[in-house]
């Protein structure tokens, strides 16, 4: 609270601004993070049952990477748009 | 149990097909964004492009490796992979978000573009050809084999 004190006018609005985007980008990769570690966690144990079946489920298990992994990009192009633009 | 994966990697395939896939493309959308931002967003499209080419070729190449050695060295480096493909993607637009050349919205438009894009063209290839095998485009050893 002190910290907010110190800053006034459009001081308060930047920091707000800052930290809004950076929410913003560290909650758009939580779920891509967590959606990934099951997604490779499932396809590892697959992979280790079923060795015949590895080809397959590592293919779909990369586009499902690459998949999850375009929602963090779009929060951090959110971000970047935010921030910068 | 298996513990590691030998063998052909799918992974570096898909992504070298979508490399493939996007160096035709990738004209197109430097021309529009040249229409629409300019210079400055074509060479900004150029740059997101060559950023998610290269983030696909880095994933692949980091999936591959790390299946050679174990399952557990899989999991790790697909779960730290994406957090260190995504601090490279940041430290790249961070190095040249002050340059002159640089467009911020077309970059960020063209980088969500090429990326769902090229998915999602890869995705119905690799589905076709796992629904219906004899689609799949036949190397040329087996085409001399018929």
């Amino acid at each position: 609270m002190e910290l907010l004190a110190q800053i006034a006018g459009e001081d308060q609005i930047a920091f707000g601004e800052a930290v809004s985007a950076g929410f913003a980008y560290g909650l758009a990769a939580i779920g891509p993070g967590i959606g990934i570690g099951y997604l490779v966690g499932q396809s590892v144990q697959a992979m280790a049952r079923q060795p015949e079946a590895a080809g397959m489920v590592r293919t779909t298990m990369f586009l499902g990477i690459a998949f999850t992994e375009a929602l963090a990009l779009i929060g951090f192009v959110v971000f970047i748009l935010l921030k910068f633009a | 149990m298996a513990t590691r994966l030998d063998g052909p990697a799918p992974e570096q395939q898909i992504a070298l097909d979508m490399v493939k896939r996007g160096l035709p493309v990738a004209p197109i959308l430097i021309l529009f964004t040249l229409g629409i931002w300019g210079v400055n967003g074509a060479l900004s499209a150029g740059y997101g492009i060559a950023l998610v080419l290269l983030n696909f070729l880095f994933a692949a190449g980091l999936i591959a490796w790390s299946a050679r050695i174990s399952l557990a060295m899989l999991m790790a480096a697909a779960l730290f992979g994406f957090l260190i493909r995504l601090a490279l993607i940041s430290l790249a637009i961070w190095l040249v978000k002050d340059a002159s050349w640089i467009d911020l919205v077309p970059l960020g438009i063209t980088i969500i573009v090429t990326h769902l894009g090229l998915l999602i063209w890869e995705t119905r290839y690799v589905s076709a050809s796992l629904a219906f095998p004899g689609l799949k485009p036949s190397t040329d050893h087996q085409q001399h084999q018929r």
